[in-house]
């Protein structure tokens, strides 16, 4: 009972936050920056932020996570980081040769209030970033926001690429939003199964979910490049998938290169796939491809099969906006109820919207922004639910109050499969349908009675 | 549409620039100018006289209180002749950080739309506290912030010395963004020799006294009234002065990089002009 200390009685708090259900901007931020090609994520700060950053990354991911700091010092909090940063430049474009150099703040070096904007013109105007080399930066607190905010700042900063020619590309920009490698992947085939030609970004495909071959790249070939980033002002629209995560980015676009953009829910689940593929179809002028409808045939399919074993049974949900909100509209559409739901990242538009999609649940919805895994384990244990799903933290509630766990989310640092198997999409959806379901059934194996035990499920 | 211009003042602390500030924004209102005053000092006194003494809820007490749904209608007052008055606020003395405060502000205010075109502002004027100290007080003239600074000072050689200051934050701004000095606004101490030293410092730093406040108790008298000294008594001679200091600056042409002096050039110019008698 690792969490024995965890009382069923809830009491208002103010100030204390127990067992966050969110890290550090800065994570969010160098996630988006590897989705760039042949980019180094930078951290403007000291050693210890970078260290834990990658590191955090490197868990869940399982690949190795290349980036660089400004190694601040006592000296460089008092004086100011702009010295260390333009040096770090030079040596990063002399010893590791990135196309671009993605740079994120830190609490220490927002705080001390040093402005990136002016230290990248001074590099450039010093000649320190080379010809045809690049930097962006995202002003990346810790102390607003979540990791999620991080995410959405670096791929606003991204945007600040683009360099309309005054000629359309034909192309549609997607915004994927915090997703694994894998879901890129799968949005990737989604868009072309439908025709329709995308700039993606961020996309770390084949950065963070890459084979073994023997042979080390600091740079690995996937990521969407930087001459793509800078034809997104000329493209004929943008896509947003998750408000958190990819909005700011989208309408940066439109009200700076007047690219007319479209926010949509993360594509999680039937729905919320439905009207993503609606979207590609209308932009692509076709009718849905029948092999796309044969893969939604299929989860309609396995979800009317299996009806009975996830009807109104209860679940705790705990994860980012986006994600979250996607999620909680599947198990809706599925009969399922999802009781409790929390995500760390603050946004009342969140509850709203929650309380939106579990209107006409049979039970009442506890949700919470800027919450935290000791107020959702508090509520379990005053309305048990039949299922947890969330990132890895979640064992420790799961263990002590003997509920099945589902690990979706970010981080997962304990189990395998999220780097390769996309939960976007049709086949996606019936992935999360089919985790659910081996969940459940493994509970009522364990827990039926011999008289009930059977062979078919 | 006319672009709004963004106007920050600096100078050494308690040399008037809460006081100057507001007194020529009066004076560009009765222009029929529409004006934004943010205070970015902890202490929060920066539109006082605007507000007719009223306490300005901050917008670091309001975000304290209310949490991050903040309304543009929570932390912006309006004050004489329909000035937009917010105060940045910050902690309370010996803790916290004021600078990330102003940063905060800034960007909060940004970010609810104060500074949008629909708001149909001609100025938007920060008042900022004492020198340019670190960081955080350098906010007001990052890139995209405010364009012009005018720096308040006097013929005293602490003030002289902290407008030289300034000017070195506004050197290290100016080489990589849109930030220019405007000038020097002499708030006379009735130094001797006041108006002929301080022109010559702006001519060494390659810049202008835009305008010379004489000193006058009716400004004091005004204050204690808590109004400017134009809603206090618009017949006022110094109240005509306060008007001439805000058509300098509504008319001013000449944003330069400024040209900071060396401690040697400053100490000579206070020996030529100081002792002269």
């Amino acid at each position: 009972m690792l969490l024995r200390h965890t009382p069923k009685e809830i009491t208002e708090r103010s100030a204390l936050m127990i067992n966050p259900a969110k890290t550090c901007q800065p994570i969010g931020a160098m996630y988006a920056a590897l989705g760039i090609h042949g980019c180094l994520p930078h951290s403007h700060g000291s050693q210890g932020c970078c260290a834990y950053h990658r590191s955090a990354l490197t868990r869940h991911y399982k690949e190795p996570v290349s980036a660089s700091t400004s190694s601040f010092t006592e000296g460089s909090s008092v004086f100011g980081g702009q010295a260390n940063m333009l040096q770090a430049i030079e040596n990063i474009f002399a010893v590791y040769n990135p196309e671009i150099i993605a740079c994120h703040t830190t609490c220490l070096s927002e705080t001390i209030g040093d402005d990136l904007k002016q230290i990248r013109k001074k590099a450039i105007t010093e000649g320190k970033i080379p010809e045809g080399k690049y930097m962006i930066s995202a002003s990346t607190p810790s102390y607003v926001g979540s990791h999620v905010t991080g995410f959405s700042n670096m791929v606003k900063s991204m945007v600040g690429l683009a360099e309309p020619t005054g000629k359309k590309n034909g192309k549609v920009n997607i915004i994927p939003g915090w997703v694994e490698p894998s879901d890129m992947e799968e949005i990737k085939r989604l868009t072309n199964m439908i025709g329709v030609k995308t700039i993606m970004f961020p996309d770390t495909s084949g950065v963070l979910n890459g084979p073994l071959s023997g042979e080390y790249k600091m740079y690995p070939d996937g990521g969407v490049t930087v001459a793509e980033l800078q034809s997104t002002g000329d493209s004929i629209g943008t896509l947003a998938l998750g408000e958190w995560c990819s909005a700011d980015a989208a309408r940066e676009l439109d009200v700076k290169h007047k690219v007319p953009c479209q926010i949509l829910d993360m594509p999680f689940g039937l729905k919320a796939t439905d009207r993503f593929i609606d979207a590609l179809r209308i932009i692509a002028g076709v009718t849905v491809p029948d092999e796309l409808s044969m893969e939604r045939g299929q989860l309609v399919d396995m979800i009317s099969d299996m009806h009975q074993y996830v009807y109104h049974k209860k679940v705790a949900l705990v994860g980012d906006p986006d994600q979250v909100i996607a999620m909680t509209e599947f198990l809706v559409s599925i009969d399922m109820c999802p009781v409790h739901i929390v995500t760390g990242t603050p946004g009342k538009a969140f509850e709203r919207r929650i309380k939106e999609i579990t209107k006409d649940m049979p039970f009442p919805c506890n949700v919470k922004a800027k919450g935290d895994m000791f107020l959702l384990h508090q509520w379990i244990k005053n309305e048990p639910v039949d299922l947890i799903i969330g990132n890895t933290y979640c064992k420790y509630i799961s263990r002590d109050e003997d509920i099945p766990l589902v690990r979706w989310g970010f981080p997962i640092l304990d189990r395998q499969g999220h780097q390769y198997f996309p939960t976007v999409g049709y086949k996606g959806a019936l992935r999360l349908l089919e985790k659910i379901l081996n969940v459940i059934q493994d509970r009522k194996d364990r827990d039926d009675p011999e008289s009930k035990f059977e062979l078919v499920l | 549409m006319k672009k709004m211009r963004k106007v920050a003042i600096y100078g050494k602390g308690g040399i008037g620039k809460s006081t100057t500030t507001q007194n020529t924004v009066a004076g560009l209102a009765e222009m029929g100018k529409k004006i934004m005053v943010v205070g970015c000092d902890p202490k929060a006194d920066s539109t006082r006289l605007l507000l007719g003494g009223l306490a300005q809820k901050s917008v670091l007490d309001t975000l304290r209180e209310e949490g991050e749904d903040v309304e543009l209608e929570n932390i912006r007052k309006k004050g004489y002749a329909n000035v937009w008055c917010v105060e940045s606020g910050g902690p309370e003395p010996g803790v916290g950080c004021a600078g990330r405060g102003i940063i905060t502000s800034i960007n909060m205010l940004e970010s609810l739309g104060a500074y949008e075109e629909s708001e149909g502002l001609d100025y938007a004027f920060y008042d900022v506290l004492g020198d340019v100290v670190c960081g955080g007080f350098a906010m007001p003239i990052r890139d995209g912030k405010a364009e012009e600074i005018y720096i308040v000072c006097s013929g005293e050689m602490m003030a002289m010395y902290a407008a030289n200051n300034i000017c070195k934050g506004i050197m290290k701004f100016a080489q990589s963004g849109a930030v220019r000095l405007g000038g020097l606004i002499c708030n006379s101490r009735a130094v001797d020799n006041e108006k002929e030293m301080i022109q010559e410092m702006a001519k060494i730093m390659g810049t202008q006294m835009i305008y010379f406040v004489p000193r006058d108790n009716d400004v004091q008298r005004a204050e204690i009234n808590r109004k400017t000294v134009i809603e206090w008594n618009p017949q006022a001679p110094q109240a005509d002065h306060y008007r001439g200091l805000a058509k300098a600056i509504d008319e001013n042409q000449m944003f330069v990089i400024p040209k900071p002096m060396e401690m040697d050039t400053l100490e000579g110019l206070l020996m030529e002009y100081g002792l002269l008698n």
